[in-house]
Order: C-alpha cells, then structure tokens, then sequence
C-alpha cells in the first residue's frame, strides 16, 4: 500500500511542478499578485509530496518489502538497517528520486528563505525550478519508476553491492546530489533575470548565496567521493579522472567561476552576461554529468546500470532545459545593459582571468571526457584519454591560477598596479621562494615547485587578512578592532583559497608516496617508505553478511626500532552477492598515511599493497577547509540579508510590547 | 529482471571478475628498482582493457596481469619504452594508450587547453572594448514606478 | 529598455551571443546519433576493434589439447578456405551460450579450431563432452600469451580467416542467430565459402 501512496505522491508532484511553473512565470508575467503569491506555497507542496514518496521508498527498505522490484535487487533482510535505509538511493530510480527531492527542496528554500526577493522575480525563480522538476519527476513516473512492484516477491533481496557497505559512500550521493542540484537555483535566477530582461548588482548579491551554498556542498561531495575511492577501493590513488568523476568536476569548475563572477557583479555591476551564461552553463554541466553517467555512452569504472531507452529521454530533457535556457540567453542577454567600467590590471580584471583559467580547465577536462565518443562517432576509431592526459594538460592551466590567486585579492577594484601589491605580499613570497629551493636541494624536483604554490597560496591569504586589518602596522588594539570588523566573506575567501593551498599540498604530497607490493607469510617483515611492516598473524572472522580473512600487522620505524602502530587490514567475502572486497587499513598521524590492503592468499603466504602516502590526508582536510570557508562566507550574508527583517520584526514585537 | 540479466551477462564476458581493485602478483616485481620504476611508468600509461578505465598497474584483472609481466620481460629484455608501447599497440590498437599520440585525429583534444585559452581572452577583449564603447553613450536605465516608491520609501527609513 | 542600445547591433549580438546554443545543437545531435546507433547495435563505446582485421594471423605454436597434433600461424597463414579461430574457456559462462552456434557452424561445413584461454586440459575435455565438440582442431593456451598476440581481450572470441590467412572479422561475446545471419554469412559469401 505505502509503495503504491508513494507512485500516487510522485504523480501528484509532477501535476503540482507543472501547476507551479506556469502559474508563477505566466503570473510574473502578468504582474498578477494573487497568482505570484501562489508561487511560494505550490513550490512547498511539490516538496512535500516527493518528500512523501521518499519517505514511501526509504520505508519500503526499512521494512524489507521485497515485493518492490528496487528493494528486492539492492536490499536484503541481512543487510545492516543503516543500508536498508541508504540503499533507497544506492541505485539508479532511487537515486533520480533522490535527485527531484532535492531539487523540490531548493525550489522550497528559495521560497521560505527567498522573502526578501522581490515578490515577482522570486515568482520566476520557483516556477523556473519547477519546470525543471516537471521534467525529472515525469522521467521517473515513467521510464525510471523506483516504486515499481514485482509479483510473486521473492523471499530474500539480491543484497547492497558491498562496495557501497559504507558510511562515506552512503552519505556521498545525498551530499554530491545537493550540490549538484543545488546549482539549479543559480540557474533560475539566470533564466528569470533573462525573463524580467534585468541584471543588476542586487542580483548578484542574491544569486551568490544559493551559488555558494551548492558550491560547499559540491565540493564536501567530491571530496568524500574520492576520499571513498581512496579507501574503500584498495587501489591506494584516490582519484581516478573517470567520465564519472570528471562529471562531479565541471560543474566544480563553472559553479566557482559563476562564485568569484558574481562577486563583480555584486560590487561593481560588470560581467553581468558572463555572469548569466556561468549559472546557464554550470547547472547544464550538471544535467549532462547525469545523462553522461546513465547513458551507457561513456566507459567508466562505476556506472549504473545503463538503458537507452533513459538515456533519450534524459537528452530530450536536457536539450529542453539547456537549449530552452541558452535561446533566451540568446535573445535577452544582448539587451541587459553593461556598466561597471574597469581597467583590465584591476581585482575585476584578476578575476576575469580568474574565470578564464576555471573555464580553459572545463574545457579540457570536458573534452577528454567526450573526445573518445566523438571519434568513435565521426572516424569510427577507438581511442583512450586517461589520467596522464589530464595531469599533462590541467596542471599547466592550474599554475597560473594558483599564482593569480595570491595576487588577486590585495589588487583593488577599477584600477589597480602591480608593484605595490606585490610590495604587500614580498615576504609570502619569500617563504614559497625558499620551501622551493629547499625542495630543489632535497631532490623532490617538480614536487618542490608545488609545496612553494601550496604554500603561496595559504600565506598570500593570511597576507590579505593582515593587510586589510593593517595588523602590525597599527596599533594592536586598532589592529584586532579592525580584524572584528572584516567581514565574514573576507575571513571566508581567505579560508577557502588557503583549504586550496592546503588540498594542493596534499596532492603533491600523495606524488611523493612510496608503495609496495609483496608476498607474506607470518612473520616475515618487508620495508616500505622508512618502516618495518611485520605480518604478524593472518586469522578468520566474520559480519552479519560476510566473512573475512584479516592480517595482523605490525609497524615499526626502521631506524630506531620504535613500534608506530598495529594494523588490521582485511578481505571481506560477501556470498550472497558473490563478491570480494578490500578493507584497507589506514593509519594516519596527519603528515603522512600508513596504507595497507590485502589481496589474494597464496601458498600460506598473503600479498600485501603497502603504501606510505606523505601528507595524504590533507587533500581531503584542505577539501574541508575549503567548504567551510564558503559557509564562513555564507553566514556572513545570511546575516547582512536577514538582519533588517529581523531586526525590524523585533522592533515590531518591542511595540507591540510598550502598548501593551 | 531483464536488465540485471544482461548487466550479469557483461560481467561475465570479462576475462576475470576483478570485484576490487587490488593487489598483484609481487613474483613479477623485478628486483632492480631502476626497471620495476620503468615497467611501473610503462604500465601506468596503459589502459586494463578489461575493467575499462584503469591503468594496468592499478588493476587486479587476469590479462593486466599478463600484460604487466610481459612488459617486465621485456624490460628486462632491455627493449625501449617505444618498443614495448609500440608492442602493445599493435595488438590492442591505440586504445591501449591512457594517453592518446599527437596526430591528427587528436590535434582538438591537445589543442583545447590552447584553443580555450585563445577563446577566454577573445571574449575578455571584446568585451573590454565593448564597454569601453559603451559605457560611455549609454545611460541607467531609468527606475520604473514601482522601484521608484521602494527607493524613496528606503531612503526615508 | 532596449531602445538605447542601437537595433543593428543587437541583432549582430544576438547571433554572437547563439554560439553557446550552436555548440549545445552540435553536441546534443552526436549524443542522439550515439544514442540512436547504440539502440540499433551500430555503436557500442566499450567495443574494442580487433588490430588483425585485414592482416595475417600472428606466428604462434601451441600444443595440442592432450596431447594432439601442434597448432601453429604458419598453418593458418594458408589454410586454403575461410575458417574460424575461436578462443573458449571451460569456466566461461558466455562460452556455453557460444557452443551451440559453433555447433550448428561447424556442421554446415565451416572448419573451427579452438584455443582453450588458461584452461585445465580435463575441464576442457569434461567442458566438450557436455556441450558438443564443433572444434576440428584444438590447441591449449595456457599462460595466455598467445591470446594476448591475436590481441584477445576475453573469452569466447571469434575470428574469421579467408583462404589466404587474412583476418576478416573478430566478435567478442556468444555469437548469435542474428550476429551470424548479419555478419558472418555475408562476409563468408564474399571471401567466397
């Protein structure tokens, strides 16, 4: 029954999406106030009714219903509760259903956190969303439906791929989904901009916001999906540039060009077209990232299961949202009016460059991505493009964004020299210089030109905060005075692009690892990077649904003999899904990774994979760093767009109260 | 059903389920360090054509693992790097190759860093130019009605 | 609005500003061509085109299985009639979809040599007397290096040799009805059967 309220729920929100589209924009249009006032309440119910049909989903595994087609392929009455519950978008119809609930999510955000727009753009804005919602929601009603029953049920569920048995990866997709949707609402301001025929510098201001909240999700998204690929996969890389993840990047590159373009709308009312074609763009390259991966066009190590049938109607969709976006791109954008007059040596010129290097890195990456496709197409010839491809072209095209990056913040608005401000940064400078040379001296050769830009890239953010404080020009007391009074975006920036400086470190760092790969049998030792690894025992355990062979292992430091850490890595075999998995052990002292996965056994012996990754973690801690940044940023504008509301309701209450 | 029974089918055509990308043989490691690195950057630069988008030192598939042992022999065998790429290529055609040769057919894919680049700074000069232009003949747009009592009613506040 | 900024460049700035939508026609209309060959069985990207097509069988000996006669290129480099090489494996679940059309092939008169992938000789023979022996020859390719020459990339393959030893046609997978009927005999009609 509950399968069954959830299909009718689905089908309720498509005719509610429908409802909320054309009533909003037509009631925009018309500049009828009843039917803009709708907007807000039919973007609520939408979002109620696929949250209900979630919730049906989500019960359906809880309950182990096997009757449900989805259920009984990727659930089992075994599987831990945690994964009956994320197996509901462990697969591809759950996980499109997961896709519209977020998207009706941000259609209902806007509406409960959009009261200070302009009644009739935020009008545009959810009906925007929920055309594209429409879209989505009728996919799933009718070629991807995640309710779908089966008769007879049969008695036991097929079982959660075990490689998805895992927290990360469970939490992965929600977040990813939320960023990569996310960006739909920048997309709606764009195409409503476009409708109303107006940009202006309030428009960035409320475009930012959304942008930089899928921005921190996006990036949390990616950095988890790769720190999963890091150590569930047992590979000892943590980043594969698959079609899959180069999916996940794009819209990453565009969404934080589309993040530093609206800053100069914002503050000087320029780059308002680009602007507009950043959040068009961005949102696309997340829509052609899902019709990449469930298309079956691309050859990639994790997709879903792939059906041609899908993959039409995903095009027609997309070919209706892009090309329905970019034809009113076309028509309106050449009329918005250009302003904000600015030298190209200036902080906007910093950040068009900014945005060109952002956009050449889409570019490339879009290209290796689709190129292999294309030429099967058109020559009818296969060819690869792979990891080194991407190294060998983005890293040239990322240096100089890194420089800049240092640069850009002390450069001031309009017009701007490049002496003084390099004059500010002399000693960030210096001390990148010197970690390089010193790098050069150890040997760690193109390794050391990428800590001195790591390091550029954390110092030249503290260098803007200090300056802008004038901390150890001015008194002390003025200095910390000033350092309360920055605002939050400034802490905010300055936290993101040094959590870059930080991730960047990190990636060098993994360049430098040491690995092995050697036959043990226990109590043998073998050395690796500067330690010991002894197998002390390999023994036999088991879970709820598997059984596992799991190696003992000691670590000491080969010089001084002094004992590092005990190591537990292990092999887990799942029988119901027939399938083997690793379970890396990972010891970490935050400088540099202890890795170990275990692989076949062999005359009494096991082969072990040894890694020692230096600085390994920080890829994803810099990751981290960068996310909260932008939600120190965030914060910052909540509150310079939310405190006249509140502070005048207050001031309200305070009357109300002195009459009484 | 029928989509999981062709999903098993592919599977199964693969010469070897790899479930997990794991572990090789360490038998075919070779002892010298300078060789086993080169046989390392060899194999990196190769595709695993069986599991789709690894390299062959990352995978675990059976034929990766041949083909990692014989670009050790060879190696050993003290065959160039060409030579053994070249080897593989022609039996596996360009597809083997991670990264794809400069010819012809791949001069837009080498090319897009530059082709991207030469584009951003075409557009940014435009648009420089433009507003240049502009900036200067045109006037705000003026406020309508509406905007015009939000403006009044703020500056009053 | 728009009546400040002059008609003429507009509607030059909106032929400009159509690029990106151009670019999104070109790409959407490949995937939909991708998407409609792929339907028809036309394109398939995790295809992999055999390097032999058009080019003599490699130099290779093998031996027999159980001892049986040698296998080597030199006898496939001119064989005299088309033929077919088929790579199979005992512990292959597409090979046992693979045997009945070899089966029926090779009872209609087409010769088949077989080369067992990293197969023990006594599941080949168990593997054989279960599902028919359409094989006029088998060889045992036990280390796979062979396989790796012809540029196998996994069991069952077949390929098709004219008279000459020239390598026509190569499919990966269980042939089928229809992948005979489609491709195998019109090729073996024009190589002359």
């Amino acid at each position: 029954m509950i399968p069954e309220l959830g299909h009718f729920a689905i089908a309720l929100a498509v005719v509610i999406a429908l409802s909320q589209a054309i009533i909003s924009i037509w009631g925009a249009h018309r500049g009828d106030a009843r039917f803009i006032a709708a907007a807000p309440a039919l973007a609520l119910s939408q979002a109620m009714a696929v949250g209900f049909a979630f919730l049906a989903l989500v019960w359906s595994g809880i309950v182990s219903d096997f009757s449900v087609i989805n259920v009984a392929e990727y659930s089992s009455a075994r599987t831990p509760l945690l994964y009956k519950i994320t197996g509901a978008w462990g697969n591809h119809e759950g996980s499109i259903l997961l896709w519209c609930l977020i998207l009706s999510f941000c259609g209902a955000a806007v509406a409960v956190f959009g009261r200070n727009l302009p009644s009739a753009l935020r009008a545009r804005v959810i009906g925007v969303l929920g055309l594209v919602s429409c879209g989505f929601l009728l996919f799933t009603l009718t070629v991807s439906d995640p309710l779908g029953r089966i008769w007879p049920p049969p008695s036991e569920g097929q079982g959660v791929n075990p490689l998805l048995q895992d927290p990360g990866l469970a939490f992965h997709p929600p977040i990813l989904y939320s960023g990569y949707v996310g960006f739909a609402v920048a997309f709606a301001f764009a195409v409503a901009s476009l409708l109303e025929g107006r940009v202006d510098a309030a428009w960035g201001r409320w475009v930012r916001p959304w942008t930089l909240g899928a921005w921190c999700l996006l990036t949390s998204g990616i950095a988890l999906g790769s720190w999963w690929s890091y150590y569930e996969l047992g590979w000892g890389g943590y980043w594969f540039w698959d079609p899959v993840e180069n999916a996940s990047l794009l819209p990453w590159l565009t969404g934080t060009a589309l993040l530093h373009s609206a800053i100069v709308v914002e503050k000087r009312e320029a780059l308002k077209i680009w602007s507009v074609l950043l959040a068009i763009t961005t949102f696309s390259l997340s829509l052609a990232g899902t019709f990449m991966v469930r298309s079956g066009l691309l050859n990639s190590v994790h997709a879903f299961a792939n059906d041609p049938t899908r993959g039409v109607f995903i095009l027609a969709l997309l070919g209706l949202v892009i090309g329905g976006s970019l034809l009113l791109f076309a028509w309106r954008a050449p009329v918005l009016q250009p302003a904000g007059l600015f030298a190209p040596l200036s902080r906007e010129g910093a950040l068009v460059l900014n945005n060109i290097l952002l956009c050449s890195i889409m570019a490339v990456v879009l290209a290796g991505t689709m190129y292999p496709p294309f030429v099967q197409l058109i020559f009818d010839q296969q060819i690869s493009v792979g990891p080194p491809f991407f190294i060998s072209t983005v890293v040239p095209l990322a240096a100089p964004l890194m420089a800049a990056m240092g640069l850009g913040p002390v450069l001031s608005w309009k017009r701007a020299a490049v002496a003084p401000a390099l004059l500010r940064l002399w000693w960030a400078a210096l001390a990148s210089l010197i970690v390089v040379l010193v790098g050069f001296y150890g040997r760690l050769g193109w390794a050391a030109v990428g800590f001195g830009a790591a390091l550029w890239m954390v110092l030249s953010a503290l260098a803007e905060i200090v300056e802008r404080s004038q901390l150890f020009r001015q008194p002390i007391g003025t200095a910390w005075a000033r350092l309360r009074g920055l605002p939050r975006a400034s802490y905010g920036a300055a936290v993101a692009h040094a959590g870059l400086g930080v991730a960047v470190a990190g990636m060098v760092g993994m360049t430098l690892a040491s690995h092995s790969i050697v036959l043990l049998h226990p109590g043998d030792t073998t050395k690796v990077g500067n330690y010991d690894w002894r197998l002390v025992s390999l023994t036999s355990g088991a879970g709820s649904d598997f059984t596992a062979r799991i190696a003992t292992l000691a670590v000491t430091d080969a010089r001084t003999g002094q004992a590092i850490a005990t190591m537990y890595p292990a092999r887990r075999t799942f029988p119901l899904q027939q399938q083997t998995t690793t379970d890396v052990a990972i010891r970490t002292n935050g400088f540099r990774d202890l890795y170990a996965a275990l692989g076949d056994e062999r005359d009494g012996g096991i082969v072990l994979r040894i890694h020692v990754n230096p600085l390994a973690p920080w890829i994803w801690f810099g990751a981290l760093i960068m996310a909260f940044g932008g939600a120190l940023s965030l914060s910052d504008r909540r509150l310079r767009i939310g405190a006249p509301v509140r502070l005048a309701r207050r001031r309200a209450a305070d009357m109300k109260v002195a009459a009484e | 059903m029928k989509r999981l029974r062709l999903a098993a089918g592919l599977l199964t055509l693969l010469l070897q389920v790899a479930p997990a990308f794991a572990v090789s043989d360490p038998s075919e490691l070779l002892s010298n360090p300078a060789m086993e690195a080169r046989a390392e950057a060899i194999g990196s630069h190769l595709r695993c054509l069986v599991c789709q988008n690894e390299s062959i030192e990352a995978s675990d598939a059976g034929l990766a693992r041949d083909i990692r042992a014989i670009i050790r022999q060879q190696v050993v065998a003290g065959r160039t790097d060409k030579q053994i790429t070249a080897y593989m290529v022609q039996r596996y055609g360009s597809f083997i190759l991670l990264e794809p040769p400069f010819e012809p057919l791949t001069v837009l894919l080498w090319g897009s860093p530059v082709i991207a680049l030469l584009l951003g700074a075409m557009i940014a000069l435009l648009a420089f130019r433009r507003q240049r232009r502009e900036a200067a003949t045109i006037a705000p747009a003026p406020l309508s009605p509406a905007e015009k009592a939000r403006l009044e009613a703020l500056l009053r506040s | 609005m728009s009546a400040q900024v002059p008609q003429k460049s507009v509607l030059g700035r909106r032929l400009l500003l159509g690029a990106p939508l151009a670019v999104l026609a070109l790409v959407g209309g490949g995937w939909a061509l991708m998407l409609r060959r792929m339907a028809g069985g036309n394109f398939d990207p995790h295809s992999l085109p055999s390097q032999l097509i058009g080019k003599k069988v490699p130099d290779f000996s093998l031996p027999g299985l159980d001892g049986g006669v040698a296998m080597t290129g030199a006898e496939l480099q001119n064989p005299g009639r088309p033929m077919l090489v088929n790579f199979f494996a005992s512990w292959c679940v597409p090979c046992l979809e693979d045997a009945p059309m070899l089966n029926k092939l090779a009872k209609n008169g087409l010769p088949i040599w077989g080369i067992t992938y990293k197969d023990k000789q006594a599941d080949t023979q168990r593997f054989l007397s279960q599902n028919g022996n359409p094989y006029a020859r088998i060889a045992v390719d036990q280390p796979g290096r062979v396989a790796i020459d012809w540029g196998v990339y996994g069991v069952p393959e077949t390929y098709l040799i004219d008279a000459a030893g020239l390598v026509h046609w190569r499919f990966a997978g269980a042939l089928t009805q229809r992948v005979v009927d489609e491709d195998l005999t019109p090729l073996l009609r024009r190589i002359g059967a």
